[in-house]
């Protein structure tokens, strides 16, 4: 029994070794399984929704549970992405669109600074509510891995359509269009 | 009288010139781009920020650049960063939750080799001295015959 003590010890170490391996490189992988669903129609329920994201510039604290009953477009962006300052016109023209139809644009930072992030939004005259992912874990449970993207959820919580590039044209009217019909 | 005036000359003159000395020590130093950049990431492109060409990168050297100007520490500079870019902005990963594996893991893998050469590496040796002082037996001894022609049949060899 004894001979059989160390290689045990040994093999236990390794497979310890080798599961964190795997389990580090899994966390870093890339999350395509929402763009999967919703490409099958099975729109899957935002996830997330109940972490609180602090409001950018202001005290206080937003999550996507409190804006249920509203169409939610989530859209994730950061003041050095020049593609982000190009669609930030769609958006806001957008917003006073959706204003009228129970219906909003969350803006979300990610891997930006406040100061930055509240220097783009005055620049872009941005007037939807806009929130900071600090850790990036609320829009890392979105598949994120870069800006922009965008993302939109309907009024039972559910994300109905995804982009993963930036907004052009009217993809976005064209998009949300059908869910603000849709009762609350 | 005049060497008194002369020591207390001498302990006034040391006097001065080792305040700034023990301000210096105590004052934190001043923080530098060059040496934050080389504990921070570039958030986006996951590379040290001292090497990272892109514009997160070039905005977080600017954001940094905007709190040395402020007088901040590195210390409280790596804090702030923490703050607005969450803990995966540092080089060195915080020794808490799951991050505690970096640093307990290679020096228990290190300590249970040892372990393991420790209690192997005697047994080994004893063995090996057992088997050099047990006599063999597994080849039997020449008879006097056979040598002769062993030896016979080599000195052929020799020439």
């Amino acid at each position: 029994m004894r001979r059989f003590a160390i290689p045990a010890v040994i093999i236990a170490v390794a497979m310890g070794v080798l599961a964190l391996l795997t389990f580090g490189v899994a966390a870093q992988g890339t999350n395509s399984s929402i763009d999967a669903l919703v490409a099958r129609g099975d729109f899957p329920a935002a996830p997330a929704a109940h972490t609180r994201l602090p409001v950018l510039g202001a005290a206080g604290a937003q999550t996507l549970a409190q804006l249920r009953g509203k169409v939610v477009v989530l859209n994730v962006f950061a003041s050095w992405c020049d593609p982000c300052k190009a669609e930030a016109p769609i958006l806001e023209q957008e917003q006073r669109q959706l204003e009228r139809d129970n219906a909003t644009i969350l803006g979300v930072t990610y891997l930006d600074n406040s100061s930055a992030s509240q220097s783009f939004v005055r620049q872009q005259h941005i007037t939807y509510p806009v929130v900071r992912d600090v850790s990036g874990n609320f829009v890392r449970s979105f598949g994120t891995t870069g800006v922009p993207e965008t993302f939109v959820i309907n009024r039972q919580g559910r994300i109905v359509a995804v982009r993963r590039y930036q907004l052009a044209g009217n993809w976005l009217q064209r998009t949300v269009q059908p869910f603000l019909a849709e009762p609350s | 009288m005049i060497r008194t005036a002369l020591a207390l000359s001498l302990a006034l003159l040391l006097a001065c010139s080792a305040a700034p000395l023990a301000l210096a020590a105590t004052a934190h130093p001043r923080a530098s781009l060059t040496d934050i950049e080389n504990d921070v990431m570039c958030t986006s492109c996951r590379e040290p920020l001292a090497v990272a060409q892109s514009p997160q990168a070039d905005s977080e050297r600017a954001y940094i650049r905007g709190l040395i100007a402020q007088g901040l520490t590195k210390q409280q500079i790596e804090q702030n960063l923490v703050s607005q870019y969450g803990e995966s902005v540092l080089g060195k990963p915080p020794a808490s939750g799951f991050n505690l594996a970096v640093y307990i893991l290679p020096p228990a893998i290190l300590a249970v080799g040892v372990a393991i050469l420790a209690v192997t590496l005697p047994r080994w040796r004893r063995r090996a001295q057992a088997a050099a002082d047990t006599p063999s037996t597994s080849s039997p001894a020449f008879d006097p015959a056979e040598a002769a022609r062993l030896e016979q049949d080599l000195s052929q060899f020799r020439g």
